[in-house]
């Protein structure tokens, strides 16, 4: 594996995310060999990776929703189903598939985010307000926090899921694909809001995405998924490797093509 | 409570037995439109059907062993309701097989129960179809008991409760109790229901679950906005179909759950109207 200048930097605070060894897989076959992955404060990882490597069940049992074959997650340095206070973990899920029979409000949404400190009984009271209403800010929806989750542009909501995992003021976010089929102007006040979480807030940020190149001159390490770890690096020593994440934007979907 | 009330109520609700009914109904009203904005978000509409069902093998049981029918088939009902759960979330059924397995084998089991006491008589007639004018001044306490308690647990979970129904995926990650939240839902689903059963009746109980949500779906704007319009539609037509029966001596239970069909209808036309309307209104 690649020791980069970032590594040596997680090195020196502890890490919030680590996996070691990680094997796994769904019946005989392994979908994950021998993963090994980190995120630390401050630091914004992306995770890459072609169609089928692997990506989707790296997050789930980071998460601690399925169990490893072998080798080990430490979330917060625990176990991540042990994890207590969940508001420390801002999750973006993929597509969420979210109910929608009944209207809600983007600001009913993103309340939701205040109730994963494991009191999710207590009532609301004005440190919630104020912590949904910055969340809002911070994703640029503070205009539409009334307005139907339903009327809103494909970004817009994005946005508002966001927001609800930056509800709790998480150290660690991890996101999943979370500009997909975004607006270009979605994709920046995105990226803005992700650099305001780590720069001012402290936070370690795991984005998983096809799409970099809204973020390219700001991630710090990229890892490259296909059933193992093939790449952890900065981004430059993958340009160096003749792969760019932003400069030509095709580059590197193309890239994790030619993997497969 | 019904004296206090008695003071100065105008006709159809100057008689004892008119104002129990109209007590009732009002609980009905509140707690029925409440409950199912979180089962029509959940796409649950007919839980409330399929736990009525199994509330009437209860009454069938409570007949046959002597005790008070209301209590049997709150038993019935929690235990009905906690099984769909369990069914849903083991996957041994889709959520429909589920409910229907509930539905056939519940009002099978309350008639076989029923022929067993030779019970199948008019006092099954006031289960299946409501009979509030009848209702008695302990059952209205009971009534009244169970809906302070359904109010006081939902809002009080509101927020929790609507992001699970909303978004399971997300709220497991986020280490609600998921699976806990859901068969309190059941619970509080079938503790309504039984509460319900004698002023709307079993077969009806479940369309003031969903009728009033169904109009407050239309024109609300917010999942709270849709808890409130739902709960007034669930109000307005208590009282209204209950004034409504005695007027033209209709059977109240088919009346209230009529007119709220009726009010689904014209919110439904309203807002096709106010649609095409350039302006729009913002409920």
């Amino acid at each position: 594996m690649t020791v980069s200048a970032a590594t040596d930097r997680a090195a020196t605070t502890s890490p919030m995310l680590v996996a070691e060894g990680l094997t796994f897989g769904y019946g005989r076959d392994a979908v994950l060999r021998d993963v090994d992955l980190t995120v630390a404060p401050r630091e914004f990882v992306a995770l890459v990776g072609p169609n089928g490597s692997g990506k989707s069940t790296l997050l789930q049992l980071l998460l601690g929703r399925l169990e490893p074959w072998s080798g080990s997650v430490r979330l917060f340095g625990g176990r991540p189903e042990r994890l207590r206070d969940r508001g420390r973990l801002g999750y973006v899920p993929q597509r969420p598939s979210l109910a929608s029979e009944v209207p809600a409000t983007v600001e009913e949404l993103v309340e939701s985010g205040r109730l994963t400190d494991g009191r999710w009984w207590r009532p609301f009271g004005r440190g919630d307000r104020d912590a949904v209403a910055h969340a809002l800010e911070s994703v640029g929806l503070a205009e539409l926090a009334r307005r139907p989750l339903n009327e809103l542009s494909g970004g817009q909501q994005q946005r508002a899921f966001i927001a609800r995992a930056f509800a709790s003021s998480p150290s660690l976010l991890v996101l999943d694909e979370p500009i997909a089929g975004v607006d270009q102007g979605s994709q920046r006040r995105f990226r803005d809001a992700l650099l305001h979480e780590i720069r001012e807030h402290g936070a370690g940020v795991l984005l998983v995405s096809h799409e970099l190149s809204a973020v390219a001159h700001d991630v710090d390490r990229v890892v490259v998924l296909k059933g193992s770890v093939v790449f952890d690096g900065s981004p430059a020593e993958l340009a160096s490797s003749g792969v760019s994440l932003g400069i030509h934007a095709e580059d590197l979907p193309l890239w994790l093509e030619e993997l497969r | 409570m019904t004296r206090a009330l008695a003071a100065g109520l105008p006709y159809p609700f100057e008689l004892g037995f008119m104002q129990r009914a109209l007590l009732a109904a009002l609980c009905v009203g509140v707690f029925a439109p409440l409950i199912g904005t979180f089962l029509v978000q959940k796409r649950l509409s007919l839980i409330g059907d399929g736990i009525g069902h199994v509330a009437f093998a209860g009454v069938g049981a409570g007949v046959l062993l002597g005790v008070a029918e209301l209590w049997v088939a709150l038993a019935f009902a929690i235990a009905g309701a906690v099984g769909v759960e369990w069914l849903r979330r083991r996957r041994r059924a889709s959520g429909d097989v589920a409910l229907a397995i509930l539905f056939y084998s519940g009002i099978a089991l309350g008639v076989v129960l029923l022929s067993r006491a030779d019970g199948l008589d008019g006092q099954v007639l006031s289960y299946l179809f409501g009979a509030p004018l009848t209702v008695t001044r302990s059952e209205v306490a009971s009534i009244v008991a169970l809906a302070v308690g359904v109010v006081a647990v939902v809002v009080a979970l509101r927020r929790p409760l609507f992001s699970v129904v909303t978004d399971d995926d997300w709220s497991r990650v986020a280490g609600l109790p998921v699976d806990a939240l859901n068969a309190l839902l059941a619970v509080v689903t079938a503790v309504a229901v039984v509460a319900a059963m004698r002023i709307v009746g079993i077969l009806l109980v479940a369309a003031m679950m969903v009728l009033p949500v169904a109009t407050a779906q239309l024109l609300a704007r917010s999942f709270a906005g849709t808890l409130r319009i739902a709960i007034g539609v669930g109000l307005v037509t208590s009282v209204a179909g209950l004034a409504a029966s005695r007027f033209w001596g209709l059977a109240p239970g088919g009346t209230i759950v009529l007119l709220a069909a009726v009010v689904f209808a014209v919110a439904s036309i309203a807002r096709r109207a106010l649609a095409r309307s350039p302006v729009r209104a913002a409920a």
